[in-house]
């Protein structure tokens, strides 16, 4: 066993798979993670689908870890404040100083809620967000029959709670300033059908519209829209989308404006250099991916941690291999809504406005719809039809697909 | 050491993920439905075997061995 120490940030997905990725890479050095959650790492999807309504248990969330990792130390419910990547040490919110040889930032990132004032924003005041197991236990014992729930944001998340929020009887209205649900990503018109399944389940759109006020003052009792629109409210759902959490690596001359900007081996760029012995995965790492062309994306699909967990690991103590091989990565992520399966591969976000189409089936049923650049398809979504979305999975990115 | 796989079919949801990972071990039938094609892989297969169990988005696949 070397005495060199890999320290891991982060305790989600990316964490573990990093760590894992190092044993199996061979590297026979301390592997410490390091998290603020107090749970072991846990899968966070069912937190919005299946898991909101049924059990909610760490148990049945966590991660197996495999066999090679048993001897990886985490330390949980503390987290890092900072990081001096030149002295290669991190301090952590008790004080303690760690020395690394191999850093890996995987800190993943928080829901964003509304600089809005009004009651406190907690899961006792009435105003929770989704993002941790925590979050939604808080959430869950909240959604009762008859409750009056406005979910604030609809994208995924937003849509899936609003959901799972009807299966449980509760009365939702979910409010977006987009003109349809989960339009960004996949179009205006699987949109707008989605907009439809919900509704006929009994969500409430107000589309276009913002917040101006939360009502109540110990607990939330409404929502003032910028519309003027005054909804009632139980239980406020904040899916506003996220923000990187790397508060931690200010000050090292980081590119940190939309997590951590890396090159293709996910290592941290500074002034266009990368910063030795240092690597971002997961949520937080904005990376060249090259199957869709030459700008660094960052991508919150729940298959990244997996695959750029286990390429920095594998990394362990050098990157000059992983530096020269060329790498590229097939984001993909799923949604449940109702009875219907979204499943995704690439990134639809990047399509022509007027490059969306419905390649099988039909919209008002099961379909895949293909999300085109230019000549290059850059993402297909299934609804339903999981196998023939699948067939497209190898299609999907630059060049891969005949015009 | 044999490597024997274990699907929870209380907890699959057909996503077949595992599939992509690894192709001798795991299909969709013509229902979509999982099918676990060999239940005792040979050691060879044990890491695409890890990472079949891995990339399930609810991980159902439990590697024994």
């Amino acid at each position: 066993m070397s005495s060199q120490r890999a320290l891991v940030v982060g305790a989600g997905l990316g964490g573990l798979r990093t760590a894992e990725a190092l044993r199996t890479g061979g590297f026979t050095g301390e592997v410490l993670v390091v998290g603020d959650e107090d749970w072991a790492p846990y899968n966070r999807p069912p937190l919005s689908k299946e898991a909101l309504a049924g059990e909610l248990a760490h148990d049945k969330l966590a991660f197996r870890v495999r066999s090679n990792a048993a001897d990886v130390v985490w330390r949980h419910g503390v987290r890092a404040v900072t990081a001096d990547l030149d002295g290669r040490a991190v301090t952590l919110a008790d004080g303690e100083r760690l020395a690394y040889d191999v850093l890996v930032a995987a800190t993943g990132v928080s829901a964003r809620r509304l600089p809005i004032p009004g009651p406190p924003a907690t899961a006792a005041g009435g105003r929770h967000v989704i993002r941790t197991l925590d979050d939604a236990i808080g959430l869950r014992a909240a959604l009762v029959p008859g409750a009056k729930v406005v979910v604030l944001g609809a994208g995924f998340i937003g849509c899936e709670v609003a959901a799972t929020a009807r299966k449980l009887g509760c009365d939702v209205h979910c409010v977006a300033i987009d003109a349809y649900p989960m339009v960004r990503p996949l179009g205006v018109e699987l949109a707008s059908e989605l907009q439809r399944r919900h509704e006929a389940q009994g969500v409430v759109f107000h589309l276009g519209v913002g917040v101006s006020e939360f009502v109540g003052e110990e607990h939330v009792t409404g929502v003032v829209l910028s519309d003027g629109t005054a909804l009632d409210a139980d239980v406020v759902l904040e899916a506003l989308g996220s923000r990187c959490n790397v508060e931690w690596l200010e000050g090292n001359g980081l590119d940190l404006t939309d997590g951590v900007l890396t090159d293709t081996a996910l290592r941290p760029l500074r002034d266009g250099v990368p910063v030795d012995g240092v690597a971002a995965v997961g949520d937080v790492v904005r990376f060249p991916n090259r199957r869709f062309d030459d700008g660094a994306w960052r991508v919150e699909h729940w298959t990244i941690p997996t695959d750029s967990g286990r390429r920095a690991g594998l990394a362990g103590e050098g990157y000059d291999e992983l530096v020269a091989s060329e790498w590229t990565l097939l984001p993909a992520f799923w949604s449940d809504q109702y009875d219907t399966r979204l499943q995704s591969y690439g990134m639809p976000g990047l399509a022509d406005a007027d490059g969306i189409r419905v390649l099988e089936g039909s919209l008002d049923d099961e379909c895949v719809v293909g999300y085109h650049r230019g000549d290059d398809l850059v993402g297909v979504v299934g609804v339903g039809m999981l196998r023939v979305v699948n067939g497209y999975r190898d299609k999907v990115g630059r060049g891969m697909s005949p015009s | 050491m044999s490597l024997k796989v274990v699907v929870d079919f209380n907890v699959c949801q057909d996503h077949g993920q595992c599939v992509f990972a690894a192709p001798e071990v795991f299909e969709l039938d013509a229902a979509g439905r999982l099918v676990v094609l060999l239940e005792e892989p040979d050691e060879s297969m044990r890491a695409s075997v890890e990472d079949a169990a891995d990339v399930c988005p609810v991980q159902a696949i439990t590697i024994e061995g």
